[in-house]
């Protein structure tokens, strides 16, 4: 294409340019006052670059970790057997869905995506959780009611539905039991959609704040993005009793300015580190959503 | 169901017994995730204590409901979700599609890739991140804060002053979405098929004229379902960014309670389950009407684009 008539790449660029760094910026302030001196903040305010550079900040939370490890570790968890779970779940549901000659097709799909247009509230949920299923202060509250969401199992009937029927037939006619074509045939065929949609499940395990905010009050059951939220206005979460300065730092102002961004830090940490490298599959999850389904 | 004649029934049978056993898992969760709860919804309609127990509390029939409207909170909440929501879809909608536009402008590869991965920095936050970060801005010691003070001005205290909030949760709101939503639009100018283009290239079409009179018109099914399906929600929120951005602080209230936020306080705060459940119901049935209506809408206009 003739360059002339193209909108100018300069144009363009310092726009895109300038957004990109509006998604940079935020990262770099709270990893700066992570890295500052409490001091200083406090004086002059933060900055987007240390002024006064310190380590002090991570000195005190990761001394006697006990609570942060424990809200990683449940994080971890319910990340990792939450998105085995639930792309198992899905899937499942999904190549149903998708099998043009299942009998019950239409009705299991609208029994499926009518849940997306109606809900019993918050209220009835809550009642239901607490006091019916007693699932409050439970592992697995954080974890079962994420395991079938219909906009995932929108997207992975999309992806089966592109799998030719003939291989599906063909194995039929050989005799392969459907839980066998599904485990053995389908899953394989389906990689690509069931990576793009393993990794939305895992980001939304791992930023979820919700169901911890509704049913989590054990200090022992508390993920990372709960603990984050509760420090938000009281660092004091961060800590037991016992729990005290590291001893080098001894009659040393409490840092809690900056050790809350440090916190922010090492909870969003994991995810920006892993995520850039698996973007392609999130592309392709949101084109494959963008169609009609 | 006769797609595969030489299979006789008995095999049909044992076919859909499996396929179904493959679907239980996800469909037992459905049911006790989803549909149970809609069948606590009469709590809205009774004076639930926790003496008699949920199924013999008393019946209040629209008592609840009626102490909402008439309370002052009423018209704020509805309000606010409301305000928002539409100020989101149009301010969001457009700078996305322009986004994506853009992005089909950029000529060098190695760009269009590095653009697109830090676009979708402010998706992989948690709204409690983002959070922290609003306040690594504009809280007490925030870099905007003191820049604000550097330059003389009288020191401000955004936690408390309640006309920059429907900026800045309008601001925040975009920042995060816009990446997402832009690559969602930019796939979408991808799928237009090339003939069209080139057509238009043989005729001396400026770039402009193409996107005026190709792009932006063969984009609007999309834009369309994507715009519906937002106005379908126009009564939910983005419950973190109501609830943890502007930190809970009570003064601010009035500019960023929305009908979740109204929900969850009169629940987990107040207590007051008779409340709570009456709005949570309102606002379930709201969104219902909302989303069969604009299907409606869309049906009568254009019977391609519509939902369902």
């Amino acid at each position: 294409m003739p360059l002339k008539r193209r909108i100018p790449q300069l144009l363009i660029h310092l726009v895109f340019i300038l957004f990109s760094l509006s998604c940079i910026i935020p990262l770099i302030s709270v990893l700066s006052v992570s890295f500052s001196s409490e001091v200083d903040i406090l004086k002059n305010g933060y900055s987007l670059f240390p002024r006064v550079f310190d380590l002090t900040a991570y000195a005190y939370v990761l001394y006697r970790p006990i609570q942060l490890l424990g809200a990683f570790k449940i994080s971890i968890l319910v990340s990792v057997i939450g998105t085995f779970l639930a792309v198992l779940a899905m899937a499942g549901i999904a190549y149903t869905l998708s099998r043009p000659d299942y009998k019950y097709k239409n009705k299991l799909s609208f029994y499926v995506f009518f849940t997306m247009l109606f809900n019993g509230g918050l209220v009835p949920t809550y009642i239901l959780i607490s006091n019916y299923l007693h699932l409050k202060n439970t592992i697995w509250v954080l974890i079962l009611p994420y395991l079938a969401v219909p906009w995932f199992i929108l997207l992975l009937r999309s992806f089966m539905q592109k799998i030719p029927f003939h291989i599906i037939e063909s194995c039929m006619i050989d005799g392969a039991s459907e839980l066998r074509i599904f485990f053995q045939i389908i899953l394989p065929l389906a990689k690509p959609g069931l990576a793009t949609v393993a990794l939305f499940t895992m980001l939304q395990y791992w930023n979820d704040w919700w169901l911890s905010l509704l049913y989590i009050e054990e200090e022992r059951l508390v993920p990372l993005q709960y603990m984050l939220y509760r420090m938000m206005n009281n660092i004091s979460f961060l800590t037991s009793s016992t729990n005290m300065m590291p001893p080098g730092l001894k009659n040393v102002e409490l840092p809690s300015e900056s050790a809350r961004m440090a916190m922010a830090i090492l909870a969003a940490g994991p995810m920006l580190a892993v995520f850039p490298f698996f973007q392609k599959y999130f592309v392709r999850g949101l084109t494959v959503g963008a169609v009609k389904g | 169901m006769n797609k595969i004649p030489f299979i006789p029934s008995s095999r049909h049978f044992k076919k859909n017994l499996q396929l179904s056993l493959l679907a239980l898992p996800a469909f037992l969760i459905i049911f006790v995730f989803s549909y149970l709860p809609m069948g606590g919804i009469f709590i809205a309609f009774k004076n639930i204590n926790y003496s008699d127990g949920i199924l013999r509390s008393p019946w209040v029939g629209l008592e609840n409901i009626k102490f909402f409207f008439t309370s002052n909170d009423a018209w704020m909440v509805i309000r606010n979700t409301l305000l928002y929501n539409i100020v989101f879809i149009a301010v969001g909608t457009f700078l996305s599609v322009v986004f994506a536009i853009m992005l089909n402008e950029v000529i060098r590869r190695s760009w269009l890739k590095a653009y697109q991965t830090i676009f979708f920095f402010p998706y992989f936050f948690s709204w409690i991140i983002v959070a922290y970060m609003a306040y690594s801005f504009i809280g007490p010691y925030g870099i905007l804060t003191t820049w604000i003070e550097k330059l003389g001005f009288e020191s401000f205290d955004f936690y408390s002053e309640t006309w920059v909030w429907p900026i800045l949760l309008t601001l925040i709101n975009i920042w995060k979405g816009l990446g997402y939503v832009s690559i969602i639009f930019y796939a979408g100018i991808l799928g237009i098929s090339q003939e069209y283009f080139e057509a238009a290239e043989i005729d001396g079409a400026s770039r402009l004229q193409v996107i005026r009179n190709i792009t932006v018109p063969l984009l609007m099914p999309l834009i369309t379902i994507m715009t519906l399906l937002s106005i379908g929600k126009i009564f939910y929120s983005d419950f973190g960014l109501f609830f943890f951005v502007p930190r809970e602080v009570g003064q601010l209230f009035p500019v960023t309670q929305v009908i979740d936020t109204y929900v969850y306080r009169m629940l987990k705060v107040s207590g007051d389950i008779g409340m709570s459940s009456a709005v949570g119901l309102f606002q379930s049935v709201m969104g219902f009407i909302v989303v069969l209506f604009s299907n409606y809408v869309v049906k009568r206009i254009d019977d391609d684009n519509k939902l369902f």
